[in-house]
């Protein structure tokens, strides 16, 4: 039990860590399809 | 009365002039376009029904040609050498010289045929085979426990357990089985949202559980991914197929005639078990990185440029597969191969949960406590129970 235990912590841990590590790499799914560079939003 | 029969008199013959009128109207040629680029009727039917046309090769030429454009001399100048229709179709066919702001690998693309095709095949055929299989799968588990029961243990119970697992072997277990459940229930609410929980919860409660999914499924994967790799690596010696695999599958592994085969530390079924998960594993994996990275990988299209060359189509009769593909179409094939290949796994695991737990007596032990009882171990596993138990009975556990 305490393996399983141990495992639902690791699952916990690489889940947010992986997403924390995307969003400090600046990663987001949305903006491959999207884009707001060259776009002149003044003048 | 005079009156009446006249005017019956040129009544018909006017009817009868006209007929006459009519017999010498020489034959007409056919006003119909010959042009092959002029859609039939025929193939504007089927692209409304999103089959495939075959003018789609011509028309994909007719996308008019500026150098053509009259000089434009007079007031209204010209319209160019393109017309209206023809610039639609460069757009639909890709030819259009399009420019956009967005530096995105979709953003030139602005019309996409195979978008309807995948749509439609998501929320129909998809889902029922969904239903079918997972609903199949869980049917035939309940009528085999019905038929067969519970498998028992068939001897004397010894009292004594074997380590059957190690801790850092359930430890991957276990993470990649509540991964994949939870990539599992996420998946499937993602795919039966719009047809189960916004008719059953409406659209804010589907708003929020789909935010949720999402993350979750998104995220979790990384879990899942680390997870195949580790238990790739911990077990695949164990699950080589040997000669022991054979007499197990001759015999169906006892599971319906009774007896008990002889198996080592995994049998043929686990074995099966442990190569399907691998390699529907790894094949989730891989679209499931495409998917997290749009754009980025381009399987399908490659994919199907290989067979096309190989002529794999063709020997089943099939057409070339469509290359090159739209990068939004490598998207929702991924998409699809995703959804299917993880639902073939969802129902191999379905059968492997059964037979880890209820299906039979003392085998979830082996995952959950880490020992089995030894008479377990000898009637299920008895060359591995031999090799652990013969020479030494150091890891012989009283109780």
């Amino acid at each position: 039990m305490k393996a399983f235990l141990i495992s639902l912590v690791a699952l916990v841990v690489i889940t947010v860590g992986a997403n924390r590590i995307l969003q400090v790499v600046g990663f987001s799914s949305a903006t491959a399809a999207t884009s707001s560079q060259n776009v002149r939003l003044s003048d | 009365m005079m009156q009446r029969l006249f005017a019956v008199l040129m009544i018909y013959l006017s009817i009868a002039s006209g007929a006459l009128a009519q017999d010498n109207v020489p034959p007409q040629t056919s006003t119909v376009d010959t042009n092959p680029a002029v859609s039939t009727l025929e193939d504007i039917l089927r692209r409304q029904e999103g089959l495939k046309t075959s003018d789609d090769a011509i028309r994909s030429h007719e996308i008019g040609d500026p150098a053509n454009a009259k000089p434009g001399i007079d007031q209204l100048g010209t319209l160019g050498g393109a017309s209206d229709a023809d610039l639609w179709r460069a757009y639909r066919f890709g030819e259009a010289d399009i420019t956009t702001q967005a530096r995105v690998p979709a953003a030139t693309t602005l019309i996409q045929d195979g978008g309807m095709w995948w749509l439609d095949f998501r929320r129909g055929p998809l889902q029922t085979i969904a239903i079918y299989l997972l609903g199949g799968t869980l049917l035939a588990l309940a009528l085999f426990y019905l038929i067969r029961g519970r498998i028992r243990i068939d001897g004397e119970k010894t009292g004594r357990t074997l380590l059957r697992f190690k801790a850092f072997e359930r430890f991957g277990h276990w993470m990649l089985a509540s991964s994949f459940i939870l990539l599992g229930l996420t998946g499937l609410i993602t795919l039966f949202g719009r047809k189960v929980i916004i008719p059953a919860f409406g659209h804010e409660a589907f708003s929020s559980v789909a935010i949720v999914s999402k993350w979750v499924h998104n995220n979790v994967s990384w879990a899942f991914m680390i997870a195949l790799v580790f238990v790739f690596a911990i077990w695949v010696i164990h699950n080589i197929p040997d000669r022991t695999d054979l007499r197990w599958l001759a015999k169906g592994g006892g599971l319906l005639g009774g007896g008990h085969p002889p198996a080592k530390k995994f049998n043929a079924g686990q074995k099966l078990i442990f190569w399907a998960v691998i390699l529907l594993g790894g094949s989730i994996s891989l679209s499931g990185l495409s998917l997290l990275f749009p754009f980025e990988f381009n399987l399908f299209g490659h994919t199907f440029s290989l067979l096309n060359g190989w002529g794999v189509p063709g020997w089943f009769g099939y057409a070339d597969l469509p290359y090159p593909l739209a990068p939004q179409e490598e998207m929702q094939y991924a998409q699809l191969w995703h959804a299917l290949v993880s639902l073939i796994l969802t129902a191999i695991i379905l059968a492997h949960i059964y037979l880890g737990s209820i299906g039979m007596e003392g085998a979830f032990d082996a995952m959950g406590k880490g020992e089995v009882e030894e008479q377990w171990a000898r009637e299920h596993h008895s060359i591995w129970a031999e090799e652990i138990v013969g020479p030494t009975s150091t890891t012989r556990k009283e109780p």
